[in-house]
């Protein structure tokens, strides 16, 4: 289990990492902690040419809150979020679900970055930032784009970031004050890969929700009409007002055909929902 | 560097014997990270082997493309001329025998087979030579499935053989007289191909000394001289040309009990080339190629009586053995034992078990703690909770009506299985009264308030250890234990060195056979060394295997260290100038009536000052080998009732055990602290067996869960601190009363954990008869009875 020849690349800055990726021949690939591309190197499931590691970018580990926003560069750590080290817009529940991911040895290492352009259906954090609403930033040489986090991935390992573009941050809005955060994954054993994640957002006083379905083996499900999963419409008794069997539906819609795979992930839906109305 | 802990000044030396808490020695280094494991061992010229492994299960060998430029560092099976396949037979009527390739020939039989060996600087360079190998394969249908490969026409892994059969067993005794029996539960129960994970996986390396004319192999194992042995015969060289060292070894359990073809190949490697070669496995190596174990599956039938008094078993079990017959222990081992083992601790009038070690397109099983016993008892105790079902008795009342009971030992079993000693009744009772089964029928009755469902589950086995030459000649494996021997030397300053053919590698043997030599000799703990792990400084031994150590290597070392201690009596009496009846030995010194003289005094002498020792002294000296066996050697029986309690989320299948409570009798403990330890690693072991550890094949041979993100362990945050209590009942047949416990945690668990699981879904209508009870097993399980309960309504 050695990775096979490759070139490593460690710039300082973001223009000289771009510069590297479209310079270089062959096959790039950026490593941002390395928590499931060093796997993968191992076991020979990826053998690119060159690896360029950025997480000696200072810009990348940059964290503010612009306006109603908070900017997370993409090599802060899950660990540093986990700790508190980054300011917290969202009433403590990225926290809580920083604090949830894998082992510890892995958030020490493991970024907000490389967990989103690794693009895993079960990994954490693409289920959350799809549930708070969260943009991406996406730089090239070309100058940097926009992309919702919800329209970024789209299927397992694979996203619309292009050849020689790099995430740069996420762009995370602040949380209101009448929001609900309800987070619940299951899993076969604490720190394994999720097998379901349930990430919802309800707004009561709004009657708005976000509503993901995640860990489905392909990008995560963004429910469109959250109204229908409360009986047309969402109000502050909404725990009681969720409809599983639309859920149910929904899922059947997305192609999962295994019943105990969609009641495990309609469970898990309900008891994120009980947890947002707890 | 003497300012870390002088482990002998925790004990007070009154209290170093055996029965005592002494922390054990090895942890000093081991803890500290400075133990040396075949990783760590560094040697100049050393360089690194990796293999070409098959990547499909069952293929016929076409060719074997080698880049040019690798020509002369990659060899195949036609360089190995003139060595010999492992092949481990066994003396039981109808065995077939396999010849197990060291490279595959012409033919593969497993996934992960070796290939092709390339060897380079590095691991990493290595990798990229096997990487750049091709093999131009004719794949063959894979046989994958012990049931199939049963029934004629399937696919045959040996085709000389006719069949895949390597062995069948056969007992009866009066199964008509159980016919009539008023209850009668016939189920299919099955446990999962497991993968034994120590921490450290195999790794070798091979040196060749010319002015030794010697082979050095490094390697972990469990039984170094079973090793040489092995070796001898594949390479056709004398036994003294080969020395196994096997260093400290992360954890065995079975998995380092096994010649592997990666140990002569690495061998050959050394003597062809002249440099130093190392082979590690790596996880991935380990998941797919390797010690795969406890792949089970039976159709039994119990028969009762209404009061639960069971009238007999009737049982056909399969054993998937895998491709080959794996050496020393063979590949019916685990069949063959489970028509011995199936009655458990139970009697009964009548009994009959039909067994078949099958052959497949997968690893070679190997034994793996508890060998198999952890699914005899899973079949065995799931059925007995059933038959209190039907009979509408508690578990526990239909367990004590059948358990051997206290008055009747040793007791010879309906297998003729010889219980040397115990209360198993007793041990039951205690579980089921610490568990508070009361409280939980309470419990159940009222239902839970967060919905999930409670379940309370039992088990008890007895567990043969240290069996020895009339078990295992019967056998007719390619070891059979002897006379087990210890050397027992003091030296000049008076400390004392022990050396021992068996290995520790986890089980505290340089702690506790210290002990013993000090419940023999007083010699301060902190001043005995024992030598183990090497073939040339230690007596020849089976090895570590069969929870074996503490009697038989245990008894060797008093037996040695008494010898030893007549000696010096004989010297001290000299000195002291008084007869030798008159001597005694304590506390590490020989007494007379007017004065005593320290065993350090009398080694001083015998070594450093022998003007002074009396011309008639004993030439033999300070130093003694000696052998033991037990009075009897059908083996000790230890045993333990284990009780759970489980809660089981309804809607995901999750189970989490909310109580676990062991209650065991290992004979006279020498060191309560470290059979305490060794069963909480045991049940560790044994949830992974109950609720995690799976290693499915596809239709291909292909083993699916292959690194170990899908193959999952139970980790810290899923094995429970248990409730431990200990019963000391001697074995009347060993040195000191002891009992070997090491395997005796991996048993019970399955069973205890599958009975509370489905005694917490009983009143759903779901049984869960596979191990291990996946949430997934468990929710399609209680989705199909919520959809036959509508259907039917």
């Amino acid at each position: 289990m050695k990775p096979a020849p490759f070139a490593y690349e460690r710039p300082r800055d973001i223009a000289s990492a771009l510069a590297v990726m479209t310079g270089t021949e062959g096959v790039v690939k950026i490593m941002a902690g390395g928590q499931s591309l060093g796997p993968m190197l191992n076991l020979r499931l990826v053998a690119p040419d060159t690896i360029v590691d950025i997480t000696g970018l200072a810009e990348l580990k940059h964290v503010e809150v612009t306006g109603d926003e908070l900017v997370i560069g993409a090599c802060v750590t899950h660990a540093d979020i986990e700790d508190g080290r980054i300011p917290d817009v969202t009433r403590g529940a990225m926290q809580r679900v920083a604090s949830a991911i894998a082992y510890r040895a892995v958030r020490n290492r493991g970024t907000v970055g490389g967990s989103l352009s690794h693009a895993d259906p079960s990994a954490d954090w693409v289920s959350t930032f799809a549930a708070l609403g969260a943009t991406l930033s996406l730089r090239s040489a070309k100058g940097a784009r926009l992309v919702a986090m919800k329209d970024f991935m789209l299927g397992a390992l694979e996203s619309v970031l292009q050849s020689g573009e790099m995430l740069e941050a996420v762009r995370v809005p602040v949380m209101s004050r009448s929001a609900r955060w309800g987070y619940v994954k299951s899993c076969r054993k604490t720190g394994e890969f999720a097998h379901a994640i349930g990430a919802v957002l309800i707004d009561p006083e709004a009657g708005s929700a976000r509503i993901v379905i995640g860990a489905v083996e392909a990008a995560p499900i963004i429910v469109e009409n959250t109204n229908e999963m409360f009986g047309g419409r969402i109000t502050g008794d909404f725990k009681t007002r969720f409809d599983a069997r639309v859920a149910d539906a929904l899922l059947s819609k997305a192609g999962m055909s295994d019943a105990a795979d969609r009641h495990i992930h309609v469970t898990v839906l309900r008891r994120a929902v009980a947890e947002a109305a707890a | 560097m003497r300012n870390e802990r002088d482990l002998s000044s925790v004990a007070p030396a009154s209290k170093q014997g055996v029965g005592a808490r002494v922390p054990r020695k090895e942890d000093d280094r081991l803890m500290r990270g400075r133990g040396q494991f075949v990783g760590d061992i560094r040697l100049a010229g050393l360089q690194d082997v990796a293999f070409v492994r098959s990547p499909l299960a069952h293929a016929r060998i076409r060719a074997i493309h080698i880049p040019e430029r690798y020509r002369d560092v990659v060899f195949t099976s036609a360089d190995l001329v003139g060595i010999k396949p492992i092949r481990a037979i066994t003396g039981l009527a109808g065995f077939k025998p396999s010849d197990q390739p060291i490279l595959a020939t012409d033919k593969i039989r497993q996934v992960g087979e070796l290939v092709a060996m390339c060897v380079a600087p590095t691991r990493a360079e290595a990798e990229d030579i096997a990487a750049s190998v091709t093999l131009d394969l004719e794949e063959l249908p894979a046989v994958y499935d012990m049931l199939k490969a049963r029934e004629p026409g399937s696919p045959l892994v040996h085709e000389p053989w006719g069949d895949n059969i390597f062995l069948e067993s056969f007992f009866e005794l009066d199964i008509s007289s159980a016919l009539d029996a008023p209850i009668k539960v016939t189920r299919e129960i099955s446990t999962a191909r497991q993968c034994m994970s120590p921490l450290e996986g195999r790794g070798v390396i091979a040196t060749f000394d010319h002015r030794l004319d010697q082979l050095t192999l490094y390697t972990g194992s469990q039984m170094p001289h079973i090793v040489r042995n092995g070796l001898s015969d594949c390479l056709e060289m004398d036994q003294g040309q080969i020395r196994i060292v096997s260093p400290d070894v992360g954890g065995g359990f079975g998995h380092k009990g096994i010649l592997l073809p990666e140990e002569v190949c690495l061998s050959w490697l050394t003597m062809k080339r002249g440099f130093p070669v190392r082979w590690i496995e790596d996880r991935r190596e380990h998941l797919v190629a390797s010690s795969n174990c406890r792949e089970h599956h039976y159709k039994i039938t119990v028969y009762a009586d209404r009061d639960g008094t069971l009238r007999g078993i009737d049982c056909e079990a399969t054993v998937d053995s895998g491709a080959y017959s794996s050496y020393p222990f063979s590949a019916c081992l685990e069949a063959a034992q489970v028509v011995s083992i199936l009655p458990g601790p139970y009697q009964m009038p009548a009994y009959r078990c039909r067994t078949y070690s099958v052959a497949t397109n997968k690893c070679p099983i190997l034994p793996y703690r508890g060998v198999a016993r952890t699914g005899v008892c899973f079949a065995l105790e799931l059925m007995l909770d059933l038959v209190a079902a039907e009979a509408g008795l508690e578990p526990g009342d239909v367990r004590l009506r059948n358990l051997v009971r206290p008055e009747q030992m040793p007791f010879d079993n309906i297998t003729k299985k010889h219980f040397d000693s115990g209360d198993y009744p007793e041990a039951l009772r205690r579980a089921v009264a610490q568990i508070d089964i009361d409280g939980i029928r309470a419990r159940q009755r009222k239902g839970e308030e967060d919905g999930r469902l409670i379940g309370v589950g039992l088990s008890i086995y007895c567990e043969q250890a240290a069996h020895g030459t009339s078990v295992y000649s019967g056998w007719g494996i390619p070891m059979v234990p002897g006379h087990e021997q210890a050397t027992a030397r003091l030296t000049p300053d008076g400390g004392l060195e022990l050396k021992v053919g068996v290995h520790s590698h986890g089980q505290g043997l340089e702690t506790t056979l210290s002990q013993v030599a000090f419940e023999m000799l007083g010699v301060d703990v902190g001043k005995i060394r024992v030598v183990h792990g090497d073939t040339a400084m230690t007596p020849y031994s089976t090895g570590t295997w069969g929870s074996r150590c503490m009697v038989m290597a245990g008894g060797a070392v008093a037996t040695a260290c008494h010898e030893l201690g007549e000696r010096a009596k004989k010297i001290g009496a000299k000195l002291l100038q008084v007869d030798e009846a008159n001597v005694v030995l304590v506390d590490g010194e020989i007494r007379g009536p007017n004065g005593s003289v320290t065993l350090k005094e009398i080694a001083h002498t015998w070594y450093r000052r022998p003007q002074d020792l009396p011309g008639d002294v004993d030439p033999g000296g300070l130093e003694a080998t000696s052998g033991y066996k037990p009075q009897r050697d059908s083996g000790t029986f230890s045993y333990a009732a284990h009780a759970v309690t489980v809660a089981i989320d309804p809607d995901l299948g999750d189970v989490e055990i909310l109580d676990y409570v062991i209650v065991e009798d290992g004979g006279v403990l020498v060191n309560p602290m470290i059979v305490d330890g060794q069963i909480y690693g045991g049940l560790a072991q044994g949830i992974g067996t109950a609720l995690y550890e799976e290693m499915p094949f596809d239709r291909a041979g292909q083993p699916l869960n292959t690194t170990l993100a899908d193959y999952l362990l139970p980790g810290p945050t899923e094995v429970p601190m248990p409730w431990l209590d200990h019963m000391e009942t001697p074995s009347p047949y060993t040195k000191f009363g002891v009992k070997g416990i090491g395997e005796g945690g991996a048993i019970a668990p399955p069973a205890a954990i599958g009975n509370a699981v489905n005694d917490a879904l009983r009143r759903l209508g779901v049984e869960m008869l596979q191990s291990p009870i996946t949430p997934r097993r468990v929710l399609e399980g209680i989705l199909a009875a919520r959809d036959a309960k509508r259907t039917a309504a």
